[in-house]
């Protein structure tokens, strides 16, 4: 039973104008969250996934970016042909998105209850009351205690994962369909990121909202999410169910990030097994080679590879690859 | 230090919530500002009830009383043409708040409107508006006020005109080099993520983050402008006679009488001095104290 889409994202293309040339941050990437799912970008720093996220909220610094290619459904509609102010109704109301850095993500000079508060009346027509009342609703349901006191503090007096945890209210105050969490537990401890995993989901789950999670954090996916897309060089080269993706990856990149994460069994054996790095470094945006961008790093590489882009593949059921040689490999 | 405020009231007891028990900690906390905002209310209660306090005319000449020593009637002396001292500086007090507060806030809000702008916006505007901020920069503050207000011609309005204009380029400066930080930071893109336009980032987010520096400039500029408009009247572009404004009052006295009776010059210098003297010290401890990240 296939849930219906919610936001279809087809042939995203976006790329930055800079002095060192044309930048091709996201390029063609294509992918489908449903409703009620949680959807996993992955890949390493600079493979596109933030510049993905923003190019779905529209807020792509311009210049030097653009959005050149593409559309962007949201519920079958298209976010990047309709108008600013459409759009500036759309975020925060229809999709919202937490950051990286809870620390700075919050205005200082202004309470949390108040930055909450603002959020809802940005999208609702309600009173200055009812929006306070919606703001410590909010608190007490990302499970922050004290919620009415806490929310008259500024943001200094709460520690990080109270800050993140305060982020998520804001982004879910409007109850949006869309929730996109850019690498939301990166720069917490990693008893917190836990924390704030597990109230991602189960808010999700409350609420029936759609996750499409960025990370680079392979655990993180597993743990979380349905379905996973791997990016890499501004393209999308794997995309699987979770169970799919970890138990069978086709791509040589993707084999190469499960062999990357330490496995606790193999760290209790008798032979401490040394971790497997992928070689080399990711291609320049600015400077891709001609063919597969990961071909260089690549132990199955050959001609064909540095001759030609891969096409995405269905070589499974739902088990999309962009390799010459999947099929070989697995 | 600051940042122990908070905590310091928690460890007393003190209900912080009562704003008269955050007032008298705050006075503990900074007895130099507090000493400034003294200076500053009992110039402002002296101006405000100046008919109250005073019993002679500050405006009426009185011949057979010339050059009185201070004393008796006349507590700070009176002038060459008999007029009581005490309540020209009393009066002075009046004109003297009226143009340095009226000055201060008009150079601010069009410094701020500026600023804002400029800053936020960027680009071409921004490249324009800041040569024209060169440009008035270029020049001192007292020169300025002393073409425009020759310009203009000697009137309240215009002296507070020509006051607030040199003041522009500082206020303007420094809320556009503030909005060009805080526009890169995370918690405005998140502000955009709620779907908020432009304008009301600009007002909700970006200018509560420069209160704190505009305020501590602002106490500043006060002090100042107390000095141009001295400065003005004492080289008679400023507030027109009979007005008695301190300025005024040295100009007209210095030169021959200094020597003579000295309280002619001493009593208007002394309120000149201690005014800016307590804006100063009140600017101070704003600062320190509405800094938001030092809140307890």
């Amino acid at each position: 039973m296939i849930a219906d889409p919610i936001l279809e994202v087809t042939g995203l293309r976006t790329v930055f104008f800079t002095s060192a040339g044309l930048v091709r941050a996201v390029e063609d990437v294509s992918f489908t969250l449903r409703r009620g799912e949680v959807l996993a970008v992955v890949g390493e720093s600079g493979c596109g996934k933030s510049i993905t996220a923003l190019s779905l909220m529209r807020l792509v610094p311009s210049p030097p970016g653009r959005i050149v290619a593409g559309s962007v459904r949201l519920e079958g509609r298209d976010l990047l042909a309709i108008s600013e102010p459409e759009m500036r109704a759309v975020r925060g109301n229809l999709m919202s998105m937490i950051f990286q850095e809870p620390m700075t993500s919050l205005n200082p000079v202004l309470t949390i209850g108040e930055q909450i508060a603002e959020a809802v009346r940005l999208h609702r027509d309600v009173t200055k009351a009812q929006a306070w009342e919606r703001a410590v609703e909010m608190l007490r349901r990302v499970r922050i205690p004290e919620p009415a006191q806490r929310a008259k503090e500024y943001p200094h007096q709460l520690s990080g994962g109270m800050r993140q945890r305060a982020m998520i209210a804001i982004a879910l105050a409007c109850d949006p369909k869309v929730l996109i969490a850019d690498e939301p537990t990166t720069a917490l401890d990693v008893t917190i990121q836990a924390q704030i995993l597990d109230l991602v989901l189960q808010l999700q789950q409350e609420s029936g909202t759609s996750v499409l999670l960025i990370t680079h954090d392979l655990g993180v996916v597993a743990e979380t999410a349905q379905r996973v897309v791997v990016m890499y060089a501004g393209r999308k080269i794997e995309e699987a169910s979770v169970e799919d993706l970890f138990e069978r990856p086709m791509h040589p990149y993707t084999h190469g990030l499960m062999r990357s994460i330490p496995h606790l069994a193999a760290l209790s054996g008798a032979v401490a097994e040394r971790l497997q790095e992928i070689p080399g470094m990711v291609p320049a945006l600015s400077n891709l080679p001609s063919g597969c961008a990961f071909a260089a790093r690549c132990g199955h590489a050959d001609a064909a590879c540095t001759a030609g882009v891969p096409p995405l593949v269905e070589r499974r059921p739902d088990h999309f690859v962009a390799c010459w040689h999947a099929g070989a490999l697995s | 230090m600051a940042e122990t405020y908070g905590r310091e009231l928690r460890r007393a007891g003190a209900d912080a919530n009562s704003p008269l028990r955050r007032l008298l900690l705050l006075l503990r906390r900074y007895p130099l500002g507090a000493a400034g905002a003294f200076i500053l209310t009992v110039f402002v209660l002296a101006a405000i009830f100046a008919d109250a306090i005073t019993w002679l005319d500050p405006l009426r000449t009185n011949a057979p009383e010339k050059l009185m020593v201070p004393g008796g009637k006349h507590w700070f002396g009176s002038d060459v043409m008999g007029r009581d001292i005490y309540s020209r500086i009393v009066f002075g007090a009046r004109i003297s708040l009226a143009v340095s507060l009226g000055a201060t806030t008009l150079g601010s809000v069009l410094g701020v409107a500026v600023g804002l702008a400029s800053g936020y916006l960027g680009g071409t505007f921004d490249l324009c508006v800041q040569r024209v901020m060169d440009i008035l920069q270029a020049l001192p503050l007292l020169v300025l006020a002393l073409v425009t207000a020759a310009a203009l011609g000697p009137s309240l309005t215009n002296t507070v005109i020509a006051i607030a204009i040199p003041m522009i380029p500082a206020s303007a400066r420094v809320i556009r080099s503030n909005t060009l930080a805080l526009r890169e930071a995370a918690f405005i893109e998140a502000a955009q993520v709620q779907g908020m336009s432009e304008w009301r980032i600009a007002i909700r987010h970006i200018l509560p983050n420069t209160v704190a520096p505009l305020i501590v400039l602002a106490t500043a500029q006060l002090g100042s402008a107390i000095l141009t408009e001295a400065s003005l009247s004492f080289l008679g572009l400023g507030i027109p006679e009979p007005a008695p404004s301190w300025g005024r009052m040295l100009s007209e006295s210095a030169a021959e009488y200094m020597r003579t009776a000295p309280w002619l010059v001493i009593f208007p210098g002394a309120a000149i001095s201690l005014m800016v003297f307590g804006t100063n010290l009140l600017g101070d401890a704003l600062r320190d104290i509405l800094d938001p990240r030092q809140r307890g």
